[in-house]
């Protein structure tokens, strides 16, 4: 098999993965939120998750009838080789694990809401390129499901202001997404940079597991803070009242322009689906999540 | 103390009078889904006069875009959990005034028109768990039909007989009571502390 057929077939079976599975530190939260839920509500609702978490799993079945539209963070070792396949390599692996897997069709004609009928269409899947060490490209996908994606938000908050702006923003929105982004969620909040960095470090934030704070522990501890914060909304499993409003708030953030201090949200919900793999340069495939 | 209804279509709008806010419903026959541009096409071809190919009156309609396999010439649902109902909002007052649907399920809850038209018209909105597709699937036993498939799988009208679908938890009641509206009017109420407590002006 050639390198290029090697990085369709992982591509399909990560995205495959990522729907069916949830990552270890996203089921630990929820079965940690269920111990801790005080609310006898939210922990039917807690129930009911962790119930179909398994079922999915047992059923090798997609555990949201979302699957979201089809975001793909790639990584490119600088030992890797050629990678001008890879985009059309994707495009081929979404087709296939529609059927195959199968994924829901949810990629549409964003003004004649035409649907394309196998989740590719102009700029989808959307590749996020990054640069990186080693001989292997790293393939993360992400679905992305609708529910929370439409609770994304950015704001240009006044600079003077500075954290507090920040967490007054964070708790604000997520009182306002209230049930809709089918708490409990995860709060990705990407900080500086411009407009549009800002909404791409929030996403990218989400690719971080939960049990793992920023490396720098000033950020850590905002990260901390806020998840304090909005679990005192009282907001709770799929807004139906109770403790877990969130499971965690993730933050990258970027250097900014003196006189602005932008802020991206990007809400997850509690299928917080994503799943990585390693493609190196000799064929060989390493599952990473 | 919570209550447990169990109700068979087509349910009566005495029946759906029954259950308050915080009850747990099942419901067992047919249901429905229906989302953004069926509520908008079957609320066109009413005021037309176009047929209708399915009668919601009394049965349930369920916010849901379920992922479907054909399997020879039959149909079987993967995976069909709820989708957001607000998107759902500026249609359902009417939809429900008439065509007569008498539960409503879906997640995240509506808003006051459909509140106000399940009070005047005798109607329910529940909760099923947001994302739980697997669980859900497994209560429908078998899809009737599936119906105005040009609008893609998501968005067509899948016609699905179910046993004991639930638990749905009732957020919207016959006296128009809202708990999605009672807990983000009391998140709003604890703002200020919070704000306080992260250490911030409000």
């Amino acid at each position: 098999m050639g390198i290029e057929e090697t990085v369709e077939r992982t591509a399909v079976e990560t995205l495959k993965r990522a729907v069916i599975y949830l990552p270890k530190d996203v089921k630990r939260a929820l079965k940690n939120a269920y111990d801790k839920e005080t609310s006898e509500t939210a922990k039917t609702q807690l129930t009911a998750i962790l119930d179909n978490i398994n079922l999915g799993e047992t059923g090798k079945t997609p555990i949201c009838q979302d699957t979201g539209v089809i975001l793909f963070y790639v990584t490119v070792g600088k030992d890797f080789g050629d990678v001008s396949y890879v985009p059309a390599a994707l495009d081929r692996a979404v087709k296939t694990a529609t059927i195959k897997v199968p994924l829901r069709p949810n990629a549409v004609h964003p003004l004649t809401r035409k649907n394309s009928g196998d989740n590719t269409g102009a700029n989808m899947p959307y590749i996020n390129w990054n640069m990186g060490e080693g001989d292997y490209l790293e393939v993360t996908a992400m679905p992305k499901g609708a529910g929370s994606e439409n609770m994304s938000s950015l704001a240009m908050l006044t600079p003077g202001e500075g954290a507090q702006a920040v967490k007054r923003f964070v708790v604000d929105q997520v009182i306002k997404a209230g049930a809709q982004p089918c708490p409990p969620t995860i709060i990705g909040v990407g900080i500086g940079g411009s407009a549009d960095i800002a909404l791409k470090l929030a996403k990218k934030a989400l690719l971080r597991p939960i049990d793992k704070p920023h490396p720098e522990p000033e950020i850590a501890t905002l990260e901390k803070e806020l998840l304090k914060g909005v679990n005192m909304t009282g907001i709770g499993p799929m807004g139906l009242g109770g403790d877990a409003t969130s499971l965690g708030v993730n933050i990258e953030y970027a250097h900014c322009h003196t006189a602005s201090l932008p802020v991206g949200i990007n809400m997850q919900c509690w299928a917080a689906r994503r799943a990585t793999a390693r493609i190196h340069r000799n064929g060989q495939v390493e599952v990473i999540t | 103390m919570m209550a447990e209804f169990k109700f068979r279509t087509p349910i009566s709008e005495a029946d759906a009078r029954k259950p308050k806010i915080g009850d747990s419903v099942y419901v067992s026959g047919l249901m429905i889904t229906a989302r953004d541009q069926a509520h908008r096409r079957a609320l066109e071809y009413v005021k037309t006069g176009k047929p209708i190919p399915v009668s919601f009156d009394g049965n349930v309609v369920f916010h849901c875009g379920p992922i479907a396999a054909k399997e020879g010439e039959k149909w079987r649902i993967v995976a069909a959990g709820p989708t957001t109902s607000t998107r759902m909002e500026s249609y359902e007052a009417e939809f429900i005034e008439r065509l007569k649907p008498r539960v409503i399920v879906g997640k995240a809850g509506m808003g006051p028109k459909t509140a106000e038209a399940a009070k005047k018209f005798g109607a329910i909105y529940c909760d099923f768990t947001g994302g739980a597709a697997v669980l859900a699937s497994q209560r429908i036993k078998a899809v009737k039909g599936v119906e105005w498939y040009d609008l893609g799988m998501p968005e067509a009208l899948w016609i699905m007989e179910v046993e004991d679908f639930g638990p749905l938890a009732v957020t919207i009641d016959s006296q128009g009571k809202n708990l999605h509206d009672i807990v983000q009017r009391s998140a709003l109420e604890k703002r200020a502390e919070i704000l306080k407590t992260l250490g911030v002006s409000p």
